[in-house]
């Protein structure tokens, strides 16, 4: 039996890939990941904002009380050496975690602006991930700002990467774009190699207590798959480049599902956070009985096998299936 | 080292480059000015700069000065080249080690930056005290004068004293030379290597102790034999100015730079010269150059060596034509016939009198104390002195003895023209950056440039709102001027604000160029000039320029540092360089500064450079003042003529001219007066939403300027309440329907630190941005605030007896006896401060560790300190760093022994006073509030008695009276003293079982001297003395305590529980016996804004770093538990307490390793806290409830 795929032309020796979270920002934990069996890690992410923010304050407090006070010319020893001012120890990391796993590393770069990234993009290509992710975290809140600046923004910022870089670019698209499937295309266009479907954003609260809003990680369930298995199977075919389903996939079955909507490859968070790594083993377990039952060879052979160009029911992945649901829900 | 021979530096720099390339071992302990040279030397080895012998120096922080030169004396006798760094009471605090080390003929070079010594009042400041009072320890005393000799003679000192193997003491004026900037010629390490013999260094290499070839030292010698001991080395001493001035020629050949034990400046057939050392000495030789120049024969002797004073030497450098001499001493030495360097001077002269035809008259006197400036026309003036026939010896210059007469008259109109300088002045606000855009300018100046140049910065008594004044020098010669800029040809006032109470353009020449930042359009700037300001303008011709620099540094994303928008503007109309070349080598100069920081700070100090040039304006000059605006007063209400004449005068700068006999002769000052100040600091100023509050008193208690005051008063005060003052039906049972409660803020003394703001609980119920008090412009707000914070005062006090003092809210109603501090805003100490003296204040006696709390608490001009209505309140003073425990019990005991004695004297009086009072006052018990104040109205009853009986006792009772009335001893200082220096004595304290009150204001770092560590900083913190990130655990002082188990201890943290902090103020003074209160302070040296003070003090006791907990043993007399955690242990992760501050978030941007193991023992050190104190808490639950 084959569970061999490839996504983003890095041959995976199954479809299951760490998603970037803190169970692959430390090399001993992204051995675990390895051990039990996963294809790929995609590192914890590098967030532009708060490298900038960090350097910013540093700055700033370094030097906001200095030279007040005729004892006190400074508060902190300001010309010591910054050897990780930009993160550079993530690079490091990177060079490490290389030497010690054999599974593709693709590094991951979380940011809204363009021109930021591209040195950082270059220097972990030469750190030598394998490929990179880029997940843009953009929340349009200007009542001036239109939709299609807030688009051509994505698609500047993948542009200049994928230009700057010559190992594969993935980008982490959200599901939230007035037509994703333009947007993907667009991406494409731009020389993005692959998209993983979708980006799952934190959560908001009210903390009734304290009158503010608070933030929760999104821990996902299998209950949240839909859109991505609509999306893989939208998409299928459809555009020169792998799809990687990411929300709600759980276990064997939402892997299975995944790939036979249209995705390459899958990524797994919440369901390794609650569980372990040890559940890799067992989707895997679970995925072999299925095709051992099923008497599937690959996963080749099932990948976009119900995608929308190869399903017989395409209705169920566009608008009227949504009015078939609704009218079978009231009979 | 750098391969360029030039280099802009400071004095104590210039040293630090040296001393780390030429020794093995660096033994440090902050005092300013000289803790900078430990801190460039603990950076320098944290990144692994190696010495000219190809190892990384060792440099290791102690925990006293005393320390420090113990271990230096060991290290020097295993053998390492062994320094140094220190000053005033530091440097007394090593004589003892200084004895052992000359006497066992060790060679060390101990850098001193020359400071003041404390006596009727401490100065940071420079002069030769420090160093006149180690003469006698047999340490060579060798002097520079400016920052290219420190830099010289740190080098040269260290090859003597190999060579001669006398120790040397090397010193230079503190701040004068030590904090000057200034360019050099940078020594090369082929100079070291040159000048340092290796011959010599195995030599005291080998005389270090060695099991391999083992001696001994240190013997105990007696009568027989002691004394020839001590005459033996007398041979290495007379070899020794020999041996100096061989080196001196040595490195005149290495370098070209020209020293001599003594060396003389001015006419060949000079007859009046000046003999003096230091920094003095340049502003001397530029006097004697001019005066030479108008005809006169003067000149002057540099002394170099000023121990052992080499006679010959002296004697060959005078002027065969010299008839007076005038010895200046920067030193004073009561009772004493003269001060050193003029004892040395007329011993050499006597001693050689059989050279002189005639004996040159001799007087000396005193200048310059405290950094006292000394000026050109000061010099003329003892020049002219000594052209009289009966010059007055034994003199002072610079100041006004109206008392005993000493000081010479000059003209104080005289200033040196300085043609060749081009002379700037700029007055800052101590946070804008305006110092360090300086000393960039000197920098660029200075390095990139023919240009020599100089810079020097004065700073006022605050650390909140301080105003800065650089000055800077630029020339194509040298320049000597060690004084302040006289006459400027640039002044740039950074802060608008400056203007409305400071002529400060009266320093301006006629013709110069006056630099603004003024917050408004082009169009308004000159009409919001006061009067005086605009009046300067027009008669001295001045061109005016102005900017909106907040504008520029926020469109830049600089926030409020205006340093690069500023530099900028100098450069562009100072006409120093040409507009296009300054801009370029300003870029430069940011490539150079921030690099390592990153292209984002980078970028925008750049767009701070572009943006200022579209923003910089001429004002057009009218013919004509049209502004009504007077300059305000600076100090306001009512006050004596003291406060007003001498404490007026140096709130207005202008101290120098406070004569001798206004100054107070022991150094006793009154309290109460920063209420005077108004200083109108704060852009903006809490206010109080009513309607909001919850009345909670937080805000109050959080306040650490005490501006922020409450009440609860009669509905029927509010009749004559003015416009705008808020007040609403008081909350709580105990309350009736005409009772009010109200918050009033004093707008003119905020320092508009917000932490109020941040400590409210009470959000708006239609707003959540907004709370009970936020924040809001001062401006339009300043009249009526002070009309409400007027009337507010007028209100009744609420009775102190009817308070639950252990409640937070209750408490805050109480009188703060300590307010509007020049403690930096959003301070984290004064709050606890401010409690206790809220809680004892009005019977409280404070002695005051020197550090922070000493500086808020006491530098003049005024004292936060205050007395209450019945004027009573805290008596404060400050005796040393290092024995403030001992000073404390000291109180403790004397006031013990006049309540003894008065006890005993009423016993006496008893038959004739009415025995049943004299029984109810020697059996009071006075633990809470209401039963000191029943006794203070016996004790009142019992003077009137007493004064109705002739009897010497009664009279005698009279007097001690007061100490019938409990009295608190407060011990108060930061965890430098509690935990490094001063530890020895706050153990001997704890164990003494006397009824004292430590309050420890731990801010984990020496705050007061810029950071250092101490012994209480955090795992993972990075601070100086630790630049690489503190990897040893924290003492825990509070356990160290409790082992006594007769001590109260507490662990307290404001912004944690501040319920629990008032318990333990409570407790711990109602305690008989010793309590520690050890109080966590956030601090500007943790890197963040401190607004968010008791957010991250919270956060600490969260993440079980600052276990918070009382420990009290009255209890265990009740047979309860005496342990009382506060906390439930750690409930976050430590990393979101730590990488919230810039100290500990910097480690690992340093070192992501290094920092990733702090946080690991970090958190391992949290848990294994838990532990202890929940164990300590087990252990002592009694038995039943055990079972």
């Amino acid at each position: 039996m084959d569970l061999s795929t490839t996504f983003l032309d890095l041959a995976l020796k199954n479809p299951l890939i760490a998603s970037a979270s803190p169970l692959t920002a430390s090399l001993d934990s992204i051995k675990k990941l390895e051990d039990n069996g996963i294809a790929a890690v995609i590192m914890h992410s590098l967030f532009e904002e708060e490298i900038t923010h960090e350097i910013r304050q540093i700055d700033h407090f370094l030097h906001i009380h200095s030279d007040s006070y005729a004892e006190a010319t400074s508060y902190l020893p300001s010309e010591v050496d910054f050897d990780n001012l930009h993160a550079d120890h993530y690079l490091e990391e990177i060079r490490r975690i290389k030497e010690s796993v054999s599974v593709p590393v693709i590094a991951s770069l979380n940011g809204a602006s363009a021109g930021g990234w591209v040195k950082y993009a270059t220097k972990l290509q030469e750190a030598g991930a394998d490929a990179l992710e880029l997940n843009i975290t953009y929340i349009p809140t200007s009542m001036e700002q239109q939709g299609h600046e807030v688009e051509q923004m994505y698609i500047d910022t993948a542009a200049m990467l994928a230009q700057h870089i010559s190992i594969p670019l993935n980008v982490k698209m959200n599901a939230y774009f007035s037509s994703p499937a333009n947007m993907a295309k667009r991406f494409v266009d731009a020389g993005v190699k692959g998209l993983t479907l979708f980006d799952n954003p934190t959560l908001v609260d009210v903390d009734l207590e304290l009158l503010s809003p608070l933030q929760h990680a999104n821990i996902t369930s299998s209950a949240r798959l839909s859109e991505t298995l609509r999306w893989c199977a939208i998409l299928y075919n459809k555009l020169p480049c792998s799809l990687c389903a990411n929300t709600g996939v759980h276990g064997g079955t939402d892997v299975l599902k995944a790939i036979m909507s249209g995705a390459d490859a899958t990524a797994l968070a919440s369901v390794l956070l609650i569980k372990g790594e040890t559940e890799i083993s067992q989707i895997l377990l679970d995925i072999r009985e299925w095709m051992e039952k099923h008497e599937y060879e690959s996963i080749t052979q099932m990948k976009g096998s119900i995608s929308l160009c190869h399903t017989d029911n395409p209705s169920a992945y566009e608008r009227n299936s949504y009015m078939y649901a609704l009218q079978h829900y009231r009979r | 080292m750098s391969e360029s021979t030039t280099i802009t530096v400071d004095g104590n720099e210039a040293v630090a480059l040296v001393a780390h390339k030429i020794n093995e071992v660096i033994a440090i302990y902050p005092i300013t000015p000289s803790s900078p040279m430990g801190e460039f030397s603990d950076i320098y080895s944290s990144k692994g700069e190696k010495n000219i012998f190809g190892t990384v120096p060792e440099v290791y922080e102690m925990q006293s000065e005393g320390g420090a030169s113990g271990a230096v004396h060991g290290s020097l006798q295993t053998g390492a080249l062994t320094t140094t760094f220190t000053a005033s009471q530091g440097l007394l605090l090593m004589i003892p080690n200084m004895y052992k080390i000359a006497g066992e003929l060790t060679s060390t070079v101990f850098h001193v930056a020359a400071r003041s010594l404390a006596a009727q009042g401490l100065s940071i400041f420079g002069d030769h005290q420090d160093v006149m009072g180690v003469r006698q320890t047999g340490f060579a005393l060798l002097a520079s004068n400016s920052v290219q000799e420190a830099h010289d003679f740190a080098l040269i000192s260290q090859a003597a004293s190999l060579r001669s193997r006398i120790p040397f003491l090397h010193f230079f004026d503190g701040f004068r030379t030590s904090h000057e900037v200034s360019r050099i010629e940078q020594l090369k390490i082929d100079d070291l290597k040159a000048m340092i013999d290796p011959e010599l260094v195995a030599q005291h290499r080998k005389r270090g102790l060695n099991p391999d070839h083992p001696v001994l030292r240190g013997t105990s010698q007696n009568p027989d034999v002691y004394f020839q001991g001590r005459e033996s080395v007398n041979r290495y001493y007379q070899a020794l100015p020999g041996i100096l001035q061989n080196e001196m020629d040595r490195f005149y050949e290495l370098t070209g730079r020209r020293y001599n034990l003594f060396d003389y400046c001015g006419a060949e057939d000079a007859e009046r010269i000046l003999v003096l050392m230091g920094s003095g000495a340049e502003a001397v030789e530029e006097s004697v150059a001019y005066l030479n120049t108008q005809g006169s024969k003067v000149g002057m002797i540099k002394v170099r060596l000023a121990l052992p004073f080499a006679q010959e030497a002296f004697i060959q450098a005078l002027p065969k034509s010299l008839k007076s001499i005038a010895v200046l001493d920067r030193t004073k030495e009561s009772g004493s016939l003269g001060e050193p360097l003029y004892h040395d001077v007329v011993t050499t002269l006597f001693e050689h009198r059989d050279t002189f035809r005639v004996m040159p008259t001799i007087i000396g006197g005193r200048y310059g104390l405290s950094s006292k400036e000394f000026t050109p026309a000061m010099i003329i003036g003892i020049f002219d002195e000594l052209a009289k026939t009966t010059p007055k010896n034994h003199f002072t210059v610079g100041i006004d003895d109206d008392v005993t007469f000493t000081s010479l008259q000059y003209d104080h109109d005289f200033i040196l023209e300085n043609s060749d300088q081009f002379q700037a002045v700029f007055y800052g606000l101590g946070s804008d950056g305006t110092v360090g855009a300086n000393k960039n300018t000197i920098k660029i100046i200075g390095t990139q440039t023919d240009n020599y140049a100089q810079g020097y910065f004065v700073y006022d008594s605050k650390k909140s709102g301080s105003m800065t004044t650089s000055h800077l020098r630029f020339g194509s010669k040298p320049i000597q001027s060690s004084y302040l800029i006289q006459k400027a040809d640039f002044v740039a006032v950074h802060q608008a604000v400056f203007l409305e109470k400071l002529d400060l353009l009266d320093i301006a020449k006629p013709g110069a160029i006056f630099l603004l930042n003024s917050p408004y359009p082009k169009e308004e700037v000159w009409n919001r000039l006061p009067r005086v300001t605009q009046e300067q303008i027009i008669a001295k011709q001045i061109r005016f320029f102005a900017i909106d620099a907040y504008k520029v540094a926020q469109a830049s994303k600089m926030g409020r540092r205006i340093n690069t928008v500023m530099q900028t503007c100098f450069f562009a109309i100072s006409g120093i360089l040409s507009k296009d070349e300054a801009m370029r080598k300003i870029k430069a100069s940011i490539q150079k500064t921030y690099g390592a920081k990153g292209d984002v700070i980078v970028q925008m100090n750049y767009d701070a450079v572009d943006t200022t040039l579209e923003n910089l304006y001429e004002i057009k000059v009218p013919d004509n003042a049209n502004s009504s605006q007077a300059l305000h007063p600076i100090l306001k209400g009512d006050m004596t003529p003291f406060i007003e004449e001498v404490i007026g005068k140096i709130s207005a700068f202008k101290g120098d001219q406070v004569r001798v006999s206004q100054m107070p002769d022991d150094g006793t000052w009154p309290t109460g007066t920063a209420q005077y100040e108004k200083r109108n600091i704060a852009q903006e100023v809490p206010f109080w939403d009513a309607d909001t509050c919850i009345q909670c008193n937080k805000c109050v208690s959080a306040c650490p300027h005490s501006v922020i005051r409450s009440s609860i008063f009669d509905v029927s005060f509010l009749e004559n309440a003015p416009q705008g003052f808020s007040a609403k039906a008081a909350k709580g049972k105990e309350y009736t329907e005409n009772d009010r409660f109200a918050i009033s803020v004093a707008v003119e003394d905020c320092t508009g630190c917000a932490l109020c703001v941040e400590v409210c609980p009470a959000k708006n119920k239609s707003q959540t941005n907004l709370k009970a008090i936020n924040m809001v412009l001062q401006l339009p707000l300043r009249e009526s605030g002070i009309k409400q914070w007027d009337f507010f005062l007028s209100l009744p006090k609420m009775d102190r007896s009817s308070l639950d003092h252990s409640n937070l809210k209750d408490s805050q109603f109480l009188e703060p006896l300590f307010e509007f501090s020049g403690a930096c805003p959003g301070c984290g100490e004064t709050p606890y401060v401010k409690l206790a003296s809220q809680l004892f204040g009005d019977r409280m006696v404070i002695a005051n560790a020197t550090g922070c709390s000493s500086i808020y608490g006491g530098n003049l001009p005024t004292t936060p300190w205050r007395k209450n209505d019945e004027g009573k309140g805290p008596a404060w003073s400050n005796s040393l760093f290092e024995d403030n425990a001992e000073f404390g019990l000291g109180f403790r005991l004397a006031i013990d022994s006049h309540t003894d004695r008065a006890k005993q004297l009423l016993e006496n009086l008893k038959d004739k006073l009415d025995p049943s009072a004299v029984t109810d006052i020697l059996n009071a018990e006075q633990h809470d509030e209401a039963q000191i104040n029943a006794q203070r109205q016996r004790v009142e009853l019992l003077k009137k008695s007493l004064e109705a009986l002739d009897h010497d006792d009664a009279k005698t009772l009279i007097e001690l009276s007061d100490y019938l009335v409990k009295k608190s001893v407060w011990i108060m200082g930061g965890d430098g003293w509690a935990y490094d220096i001063g530890y020895g004595g706050l153990d001997h304290v704890l164990a003494s079982g006397k009824n004292v009150n430590i309050l420890v204001l731990d801010t984990q770092v020496y705050s007061n001297t810029g950071g250092q560590q101490s012994k209480a900083t955090f795992t993972g913190a990075v601070a100086k003395f630790a630049a690489g990130g503190k990897a040893a655990m924290p003492k825990d002082l509070a356990a160290m305590a409790i082992n006594y188990q007769n001590v109260y201890v507490a662990k307290v943290s404001m912004g944690a529980n501040d319920t629990a902090t008032v318990k333990a103020f409570v407790e711990a003074e109602r305690y008989d016996g010793p309590s520690i209160i050890i109080a966590y302070s956030h601090c500007v040296a943790h890197g963040y804004d401190l607004k968010y003070g008791f957010d991250q003090q919270k956060r600490a006791v969260d993440s079980g770093l600052w276990p918070i907990f009382r420990f009290n043993p009255d209890k265990i007399k009740e047979g309860q538990n005496p342990m009382t955690l506060d906390y439930k242990g750690p409930k976050i992760d430590v990393k979101d307490f730590m990488y919230r501050e810039t100290r500990f978030k910097m480690a690992e941007k340093m070192n992501k390793e290094a920092a990733d193991s702090y946080l690991a023992t970090a958190s391992q050190t949290a848990q294994s806290l838990y532990h202890r104190y929940q164990n300590l808490h087990a252990y002592y639950q009694p038995s039943e409830e055990k079972e």
